[in-house]
Formats: C-alpha cells, structure tokens, sequence
C-alpha cells in the first residue's frame, strides 16, 4: 500500500557507502598525521579523496543516480555545480592575479 | 470512501510529496552555492592572518578526526532510521533519530568547545581576516548541524505523537537530505580547512 520516496536503496547502499566514506576519509587523515607525502602530493590526494568522497555520499546516502532520481533534481545539481565552478574559479583566478599583481 | 477515492488521496500526498522534496532539493543546492563562497573566501584568506596565530597553530588534527567520525556515523545512522521508516518500524524509527541526535550533539560539542578554546586564547574572528573566514566558514556549519538537531527533536516528537504518516514520513525524508547534505559540507571542511591547514 504504501509507497515510500525510495524502494530500491536498502541497507548495502548505506553500508556501501559508509566503507568507501570511512577509506577515504582515512587516507587523507593519515598522510597528514605521518608525512608520508611530501606536502604537494598530500594535497594533492586529500583533494581526489574529497571528490570522491562527496561523489559516494551524493550515490550512496542521497540516492543520486541517473534512473530513478527525478530529472529535475540532477538538472538542479548539475546547474549548482556549474555555478561552482565559475563562482569559485572565477574568485580564485581574480584575487590570485591580484596578489601576484600586487606583490611584484 | 471508496477505494478509488484513497487512491486518489494517496497519489496527491506522493505527489505534493515530490514536489516538496524537489522545493527542499533546490534550496540545499542553494545552500551549496553558500558553502561554496565562504570556501573560496577562507582560501582566500588564508593567507591573512596579520601576524597573529595560523592554522597550523591552532587546529587540532584528532578533534578535526573525531568530528568527521562522528558525523559520518550519524550520516549512517540516519540512513538507518530512513530504512526504518520504510519498513513501518515507530520504535526503531525513534531510536536510530535518537542515536542520530547523540552523534550530532557531541559534533556540536566538540565544534563550541574548540571555538571557545580558541577564543580564549585570542584568536577569536576578530583577531585578522584568516580567522574571521574560518569562524564563518566553520561556524556556518555547525549552526546548520545545531538547526538539524532541533529538527530531529521536533520530527522525533511527531513520529512518536503522530506515527509514520504519510505527511511524517515525508519530513523525515528531507530532514534526512539536510543531515546527509551537512556531511558533504563537512567533507569540504575537513578537506580544505583542517588538513591543508595542518599539513
């Protein structure tokens, strides 16, 4: 009788997801407590670990995908990161070359 | 009523259902595009620290830690009680929101008992342009994380008043992409302002 908002996502999808969210949390946090990495190439790694991360929580916990998730909603989350991207970069490309500018 | 006209009842609740959860989707997403300015501010500010303390001064890599475990752990157990939910379960419903609560009250705990630490210490948002951006940044999570408490408490009351009703059932979804949504906020944080910070 009753139809709740999502029938196909079941305790795998959760537990899924909090594995994969746990390793790559983790790696990002031991580089940082022993070095292991020279300082570039840790950033570098906590920077893919994070996408990643926020890609499995967007998969595993809100049950993004490209069949059963309304079109509208994935057209609202694609258009979001669009703006991201020009707002963030745009905001970084600007006051970067402010600084070198100002600094030399 | 005939069976026909609750049918009909139901397939209006699912859709003002939809509706609402694609209105709720909208707004995250705008609460997205938030998080996403105080990033590139606090990156940017960074630098900024007008000779007073750093990040590598002040933070603390195993609180930073514990706040990411703890969150990730409600995550999952909202996740849990979102199952619950589905399966008609009032009682373990209430005690997986419960759980849910507990973790994010020991977030919020751990967050207030650092700010308050560095505060003391002079380093407040007042001290230079780095730490105004990392108590605004930080700050405007945690008071996100303290509204979903709230919000818990409230829908927690009407599971147990009302029981899992369409309409209940409904808010529990969204409170759950609120929770889940705070994660992934909090992913960002750990990732661009604790670890670099630390490194």
């Amino acid at each position: 009788m009753e139809r709740p908002p999502e029938t196909t996502h079941g305790l795998r999808s959760y537990l899924i997801g909090f594995v994969l969210a746990v390793v790559l949390s983790a790696i990002p946090f031991w580089l940082v407590y022993t070095h292991a990495l020279p300082p570039q190439r840790t950033l570098l790694v906590i920077g893919i670990a994070a996408v990643l991360q926020v890609l499995v929580h967007l998969r595993f916990f809100l049950h993004i995908n490209f069949t059963t998730t309304p079109r509208e909603n994935v057209l609202a989350l694609v258009f979001t990161a669009l703006l991201l991207f020009i707002m963030v970069g745009g905001s970084f490309w600007i006051m970067f070359d402010l600084h070198n500018r100002m600094m030399l | 009523m005939s069976i026909a006209h609750m049918s009909e009842h139901e397939r209006e609740e699912i859709e003002t259902h939809e509706q609402r959860a694609l209105g709720f989707w909208l707004y995250l997403m705008g609460d997205a595009v938030i998080f996403a300015l105080l990033f590139a501010t606090y990156a940017i500010m960074i630098p900024g620290t007008d000779g007073g303390p750093t990040g590598k001064q002040l933070f603390d890599l195993n609180n930073a830690a514990i706040e990411t475990g703890l969150l990730l752990v409600s995550s999952m157990t909202f996740g849990f009680a979102s199952l619950q939910v589905k399966a008609g379960n009032r009682g373990a419903v209430l005690a997986w929101l419960a759980t849910t609560f507990v973790l994010g009250a020991a977030f919020v705990f751990l967050e207030v008992r650092e700010f308050a630490g560095m505060i003391e210490q002079g380093a407040g948002p007042d001290r230079s342009g780095f730490l105004s951006a990392f108590f605004t940044l930080v700050g405007t999570h945690g008071v996100h994380v303290t509204m979903g408490l709230i919000w818990i408490v409230v829908l927690g009351a009407q599971v147990a008043l009302k029981g899992l009703t369409m309409p209940v059932a409904s808010r529990l979804h969204r409170l759950g992409l609120f929770w889940h949504f705070l994660d992934i906020a909090w992913v960002g944080i750990f990732s661009i302002v604790y670890l670099p910070g630390l490194l």
